[in-house]
């Protein structure tokens, strides 16, 4: 290589390397600190992070390619990582190294080695080893192997400044004798093609001994490149071609099995000379657990346990969690109020209700951190623990049936395949998918698992709808999503992404080790940030376009004025109810009215909330302490002039709530959105959507939890007696015919539905492509129309009730779900002997 | 080396749990070869196959003191020699 050393204010650039698991990004993280940013590299999805510190008086800036086992052109990782190396030219290679693999670690070392890079060896987690009773001498390690190795711990930072010095003088050292790599029979041949590409051109480009390496392997990348280079008829083209099938001549194997050979016997040598195994350690426990764990039978058990357990600690404990976590929202959205113009009678200032519109979407989706710290804390636990990787192990066979793989299993849990999760760090975490078909196929059906924000919809529906058969159907949705995700999966691999590159399920199944809190905590927080983020950003730039749709273009002035006529009537009433009262003065003022009536809509809200004697008494001083003249009129006493202006006033708020809700649903009725939702009408008569649906449906593509917000104030008749939502949904639809099976067809929906905004940008990330996010937009919309249209109509013709027609289409999903996971081996068995019986029961 | 008489070549898929084997070459060719040796499916190397999934499929197979994991459709494409 021609690498000369910069001079004066040196800089240099190095590049990290090494294979997954080797702890390579504590390594970064230890050199660099925080001063890290990351792109992507140039045209594909992968990462490109960078970070750079200053070492007596050099800047080192520092790149860490992504983790790859060996340096072939046959994943994307190896290709970024080989690219970079060729065109960038890094000074050093930083060659990360798991101490406890070491063997499998060096044929890494040697490929790097052999494209001439200066390479400093990290040898990493040498706590870990030491502990399993593997003792390395490094000194004959360094030796061997010609270049510094320096043993590092870096979550512990142990070896940073050895290694920063370690840096810095492989970059300015002339000499050494760095560890040839020789190919025993091969060896003359190799360095015949590598002189002769010596005086090429291709020489100040390429390392030569690594292409003539390459060339005799059979590196299709390497051939493209001498091609492109000097042509397809190049001499060393053919020589190499000549060398190759000479030796498979004589030989009986390939080249690159031969180069495997030596790289191999290099490697055990090495490994004989440096390494003493004392003990087999902690790999027994791994051993004695993994019998239990993954026993045949006791398998199923321990995941269904695990499963429970998380369900348990996340959804449920993490659930009455939110109950104090609450609260603090409550505050951030009354001093959100407080700041903002106050309230009018009838109609508030704009920016008043969008203001308060934004924080309650976000409110609604920030209620769920506790439950998301908790379940991505115990995620992290099950992939330290190494316990993930056996679950991918036991799932692989069930999951690769349908076209996915085991590696399915984690973003598939993050989205809530048990009732509750996030599509986004789900569609996140399906980055160390190898399978590309895969990998795309998960991408494209996690959104179908249950987010936690679908929950509250569905709760809505099945208390008015199914009240008797709430658990089934709970249960009904949750399962029937995991169904319907595995179909398409395999549908979408068989059809959309059938040219899409596989890879196989080959993975390393780690010792058990004991999860870090650090690490834990760090992840944890890590992702449920990634949330936050979303929910900050995305869903409150939609929630206010959601809601100017909703508010514009608006009713017409005659109705507003027709509704401020009733409202001066209301007032006219009161000041009529309270002339005889002392306090007459006192309400002149339309200002101290609005406030006295918002005051006693507060405290008639606070006093719902309230249970028991004591905590209502303690809300009575609250109140009275903080309103201390208004309070004589929610609560008069002895005052008799107070008691007739209270009377009046409970007359009062009470019109005044029915005209703001008759305001409000004209106002979305005769909006952008309410007008495409009756446009929509006539479409979604298939599937039993009326118009109020389609709005809920429609606004909720911001976020789910909008929905319910929607229907519920279209849904409000009756609220004035204090109705719950459920009741007053329950008495309207019942008028309009709403019946059960309507409901089912509008859940069926919501389950297919297409992911919220915020997904389909990760979906955008991780694919790489717009066409993939308009896809994930459009297919699950037909899909859910199609399957609502059918049930629904499907239900009505057969004169078949709610929960029947659940019943009958659950039982479908499944039998499809089951042909079509057998249907390699046994499908046409089970196909004729089905055929068989229903012919003889027909 | 053992005498030739007592082992027979076979593929890593075939073999059954808790059986030692040596590997002597791969069927596969391309980015699936060379995974399996980057994991150390290294010819001549000893791999024990230690189970398989609960469903059948993948198996479980431990070379050197790490684990493996990888489907029998896999498996078998190397090839190994038992005793």
């Amino acid at each position: 290589m021609t690498n000369t050393p910069k001079s004066t204010q040196e800089k240099i650039l190095a590049g990290l390397a090494g294979q997954q698991n080797a702890g390579k990004s504590t390594t970064f993280n230890m050199l660099t600190g925080a001063n890290q940013h990351i792109a992507n590299y140039p045209g594909v999805t992968v990462d490109k992070k960078s970070g750079s510190y200053t070492y007596q008086g050099s800047k080192v800036e520092v790149v860490d390619l992504p983790g790859t086992y060996s340096l072939t052109s046959f994943s994307l990782e190896e290709r970024v990582t080989r690219d970079f190396l060729i065109t960038e030219k890094p000074d050093v290679i930083i060659n990360v190294v798991d101490a406890s693999s070491l063997k499998r670690s060096l044929y890494f070392t040697f490929q790097v080695l052999e494209m001439g890079f200066p390479v400093v060896v990290a040898l990493n987690m040498m706590d870990v080893a030491e502990r399993n009773g593997v003792e390395i001498d490094v000194a004959r390690l360094q030796h061997r192997l010609g270049i510094d190795v320096i043993p590092t711990v870096g979550r512990k930072g142990k070896g940073k400044n050895e290694l920063r010095e370690a840096i810095l003088a492989v970059t300015r050292r002339k000499e050494g004798k760095v560890l040839h790599i020789a190919y025993e029979e091969l060896e003359s041949a190799i360095q015949g093609l590598e002189d002769q590409f010596r005086q090429t051109k291709l020489a100040d480009i390429y390392p030569a001994r690594w292409l003539a390496v390459k060339l005799v392997e059979g590196d299709s990348e390497a051939e493209r490149i001498v091609a492109l280079e000097l042509g397809l008829t190049a001499g060393e083209l053919e020589t190499a071609r000549k060398i190759k099938q000479s030796f498979e001549e004589s030989h009986y194997m390939t080249v690159a099995d031969y180069i495997m050979g030596c790289r191999d016997r290099l490697a055990s040598s090495i490994i004989a000379s440096c390494v003493n195994e004392t003990r087999q350690g902690k790999a027994n426990i791994s051993e004695a657990i993994d019998a239990v764990v993954l026993n045949r039978f006791a398998a199923p058990i321990f995941l269904v346990a695990t499963v429970f357990v998380i369900y348990q600690l996340s959804i449920v404990k993490g659930y009455d969690l939110t109950q104090y976590w609450w609260p603090f929202l409550a505050k951030f959205r009354a001093i959100v109020a407080s700041i903002l113009p106050g309230a009018g009678m009838l109609e508030d200032p704009y920016i008043r209700s969008m203001a308060l519109w934004m924080v309650d979407s976000a409110n609604a989706l920030l209620n769920y951190i506790p439950i998301f710290l908790i379940l991505f804390a115990l995620i992290a636990i099950l992939e330290d623990s190494g316990y993930m990787a056996r679950i991918a192990f036991i799932l692989d066979k069930l999951f690769h049936a349908f076209g996915l793989h085991g590696q399915s299993t984690l973003p598939y849990i993050l989205g809530g395949v048990f009732a509750g999760g996030c599509a986004v760090p789900g569609v996140m975490s399906t980055k160390g998918i190898p399978d590309e078909r895969s990998r795309m196929a998960t991408i494209l059906t996690v959104p179908y698992m249950n987010c936690l924000a679908k929950i509250p919809f569905y709760t809505l529906l099945v208390n008015v709808f199914f009240a008797p058969y709430k658990s089934w159907v709970m249960l009904f949705l949750s399962t029937i999503t995991i169904f319907v995700a595995l179909l398409v999966a395999k549908l979408l691999t068989v059809t959309v992404l059938k040219t899409k590159e596989t890879a196989p399920f080959v993975m390393e199944l780690p010792n058990y080790h004991p999860p870090t809190f650090f690490g834990v905590g760090q992840r944890a927080v890590e992702r449920t940030w990634q949330y936050i983020k979303k929910v900050g950003t995305i869903v409150v730039a939609v929630s206010v376009c959601v809601f100017t749709l909703l508010q514009f273009p608006g009713m017409s002035d005659e109705r507003r004025t027709f509704f401020q006529e009733e409202m001066n009537k209301a007032l006219g009433q009161f000041q009529e109810k309270i002339k005889e009262s002392s306090y007459v003065s006192r309400f002149k003022d339309d200002a101290a009215l609005v406030e006295l009536v918002s005051l006693y809509n507060d405290f008639k809200t606070a006093k719902l909330n309230t249970k028991g004697a004591e905590a209502n008494e303690e809300l009575d001083t609250r109140y009275k302490k903080a309103n201390p003249e208004l309070f004589v009129f929610l609560k008069p006493e002895q005052d008799k002039d107070a008691d007739t202006v209270s009377k009046a006033l409970r007359g009062l708020a009470s019109t005044q709530k029915t005209l703001r809700r008759q305001i409000k649903e004209e106002q979305i009725g005769t909006s952008v959105l309410g007008m495409v939702g009756r446009s929509l009408e006539p479409v979604t008569r298939w599937a039993g959507f009326d118009w109020k649906i389609n709005v809920a449906i429609l606004s909720s593509f911001a976020a789910r939890e909008s929905s319910v917000a929607t229907i519920g104030v279209l849904y409000q008749q009756g609220a004035d007696e204090n109705k719950s939502l459920e009741e007053r949904m329950g008495a309207e639809t019942n008028d309009s015919g709403f019946t059960p099976l309507h409901a089912l067809a509008v859940m069926v929906f919501f389950a297919l539905y297409p992911p919220c905004l915020a997904t389909t940008i990760m979906i955008k990330v991780q694919t790489g492509s717009y066409k993939w996010m308009v896809f994930s937009i459009l297919f699950p919309t037909a899909l859910g129309f199609i399957t609502a249209s059918g049930i629904y109509s499907g239900g009505k013709a057969m004169n078949l009730s709610g929960i029947q027609m659940m019943g009958v289409f659950y039982l479908f999903v499944v039998a499809l779900t089951v042909v079509t996971g057998l249907s390699k081996s046994w499908g046409r068995k089970i196909i004729k002997s089905a055929g068989l019986a229903v012919a003889e029961n027909g | 080396m053992n005498s030739q008489r007592k082992q027979h070549r076979c593929m890593l898929g075939d073999i059954q749990p808790g059986t030692m084997a040596k590997i002597r070459c791969h069927h596969s060719c391309g980015a699936i070869r060379q995974r399996l040796l980057d994991l150390g499916f290294v010819p001549d190397s000893e791999v024990n196959v230690v189970r398989r999934a609960p469903l059948g499929d993948p198996i479980q197979c431990k070379i050197a003191n790490y684990n493996i994991t990888l489907r029998i459709s896999e498996a078998s494409l190397i090839e190994v020699e038992c005793e």
